[in-house]
């Protein structure tokens, strides 16, 4: 479950790192993105192969050239487009509230001790829930229409963002708070100008280790309750005994949940290129 | 950009910290009076309390007795009175070489009259060509030089320097030694340096203030009365060294002559 990644209170966040990260040496990064597909490819093989010489049972396992013809009709009729959007937009929406929610309320911890050991307890009590156990709660509370999957979503991107944006905050350094007292900076000037700078890698770690957190839980709350989405696709594939859709769907889910990995990063690298711990190991030697 | 140099008066400043309730004395009273554009070492042996003078003086940190004033006004918090250069450089990871100088930049100033300012004293301690670098990308003596002419940009009256050179390279600190010698010279303003480093503290003031063990007070004024530029190896020098040397050791029984 996703909610394994956002991270405890004491660790320090959570940089994942995919194949083909080290942007520096070209050469190398073709060499490692090749090596990464080899076990994918390996097993597509073996399992189309077993699939065409019958060996796989079709109507539970249909092998991947039949998952391409059903991907092929799906794109056609629009049906996956339809899905992948409506969940996009539950994602977009769900997100929005969880990170704002999420900033605020760890910007108030990192900044007030009082507040940070007032929340800690809840925080320490809700947090593990894994968020399927908030579905039932939830539909109970809103029914279920958009509000309950929206809420879900939000829970599941806040705590990274809370925990993360917590810790970068407290983690200000004194001595550039002394630097910026010696400049005779006020309060706005410290925060945008020293703290929220400072901060800000353990921001964008809890926002990116967020949205994944929001993806998966798009999922989960379809899949329990909805009409729509990715996660209804798949859950109806399954009583309508639809294997290739169901695959089609699953696999669909990690493809995203990899690009948007992809995407942060890659955005993130951007951004902080003077943490010189983002920076990939090839570009300090030069 | 000669800066309007200004006197510190250090007038019977003491300093007691409280520790899980005891009171630990830092500072025993202090009086010391630092002439306008004067420059002045404090030395001691670490421990004693010379950073902690220091501070109080930049205003960092409030004494528990006594005061300093500033030219004639009195330090009540860390202001732009005075520049204060650490020793770690404490830059900004996120800002240029720059926009690091520019930070320093206290009031209202327009974006060209910024820019200006900003590369005057990027030419002042002589890092042309790296307005744009990133301090992760320089050595230490140019991270310090960055920390120093952001310290220097409102022109305060006075700088003052906390071990600065105390984290580099013996040849890259006389490096700067030399390098401060020449702002002092040109930028004239007041200069007070705490170090534990004899030699650098010799080479560079007009008078050194010797600290004794804590709780540190001033043990002796030495005048360094010699002409600049100082050669390290003169008689004059040694003599000096070898007095500085012989009041720190006088209660131990290791051989002064070991050490010099």
């Amino acid at each position: 479950m996703a909610s394994n990644e956002t991270g405890g209170a004491g660790t320090p966040p959570v940089r994942k790192t995919i194949s083909g990260s080290d942007f520096a040496a070209p050469a190398r990064k073709f060499k490692n993105l090749a090596l990464s597909a080899c076990v994918p490819l390996a097993i597509v093989l073996l399992w189309e192969y077993l699939g065409r010489t019958g060996q796989l049972n079709r109507s539970i396992l249909p092998y991947p050239s039949m998952l391409g013809e059903c991907l092929r009709d799906m794109l056609v009729s629009g049906k996956l487009q339809k899905h992948l959007s409506i969940s996009a937009i539950r994602v977009v929406q769900g997100f929005a509230i969880g990170c704002a929610a999420g900033l605020a309320a760890g910007t108030l911890c990192g900044f007030s001790k009082r507040w940070n050991t007032l929340l800690s307890s809840m925080v320490g009590l809700l947090r593990p829930i894994p968020m399927i156990a908030w579905v039932p709660l939830l539909i109970l509370w809103m029914g279920i229409d958009e509000r309950s999957k929206v809420t879900l979503i939000a829970i599941g991107t806040f705590w990274p963002v809370l925990l993360n944006t917590t810790r970068g905050i407290r983690h200000t350094d004194k001595k550039l708070l002394e630097v910026g007292a010696m400049f005779e900076k006020n309060p706005w000037q410290m925060f945008s100008k020293v703290i929220f700078p400072g901060a800000f890698p353990f921001i964008f770690t809890g926002v990116r280790l967020g949205v994944s957190n929001a993806w998966s839980c798009v999922v989960t709350a379809e899949a329990i309750a909805a009409a729509s989405g990715v996660g209804y696709m798949i859950m109806y594939a399954r009583e309508l005994m639809q294997p290739d859709v169901l695959l089609v769907g699953v696999l669909t889910i990690g493809v995203v949940g990899l690009l948007l990995e992809i995407l942060l990063l890659r955005v993130e690298r951007r951004i902080l290129s003077w943490n010189d711990e983002m920076s990939g190991s090839g570009n300090d030697g030069k | 950009m000669t800066a309007n140099k200004k006197g510190i008066e250090i007038q019977e400043v003491s300093k007691t910290f409280i520790l899980e309730g005891k009171s630990i004395p830092a500072l025993g009273h202090i009086d010391i009076s630092i002439r306008n554009g004067e420059f002045v070492s404090i030395v001691g042996k670490s421990g004693c309390g010379k950073s902690t003078l220091l501070r109080i003086v930049s205003g960092l940190e409030n004494a528990s007795t006594g005061q300093v004033l500033i030219g004639d006004r009195r330090v009540e918090r860390a202001s732009v009175m005075a520049g204060l250069v650490f020793q770690e450089p404490r830059l900004f990871p996120w800002l240029t070489v720059a926009q690091n100088i520019e930070f320093g930049i206290h009031g209202e100033l327009s974006r060209d009259e910024r820019w200006q300012t900003v590369h005057q004293y990027i030419d002042l301690v002589g890092l042309n060509g790296f307005a744009k670098a990133y301090p992760r990308q320089l050595s230490g003596g140019m991270q310090q030089r960055v920390s120093i002419a952001r310290s220097l940009i409102n022109k305060p009256g006075v700088l003052l320097l906390d071990e600065p050179f105390g984290a580099l390279d013996a040849l890259t600190r006389i490096n700067m030694q030399n390098e401060v010698l020449r702002i002092w010279q040109s930028y004239d303003a007041t200069m007070a340096l705490v170090t534990h480093d004899v030699d650098e503290a010799i080479f560079l003031s007009d008078r050194i203030f010797v600290m004794s063990e804590r709780p540190g007070t001033i043990d002796r004024v030495i005048d360094v009365d010699i002409p600049r530029p100082r050669e390290r190896s003169g008689a004059r020098f040694m003599e000096i060294r070898r007095e500085i040397f012989t009041m720190f050791f006088t209660n131990s029984a290791i051989s002064i002559e070991y050490y010099i």
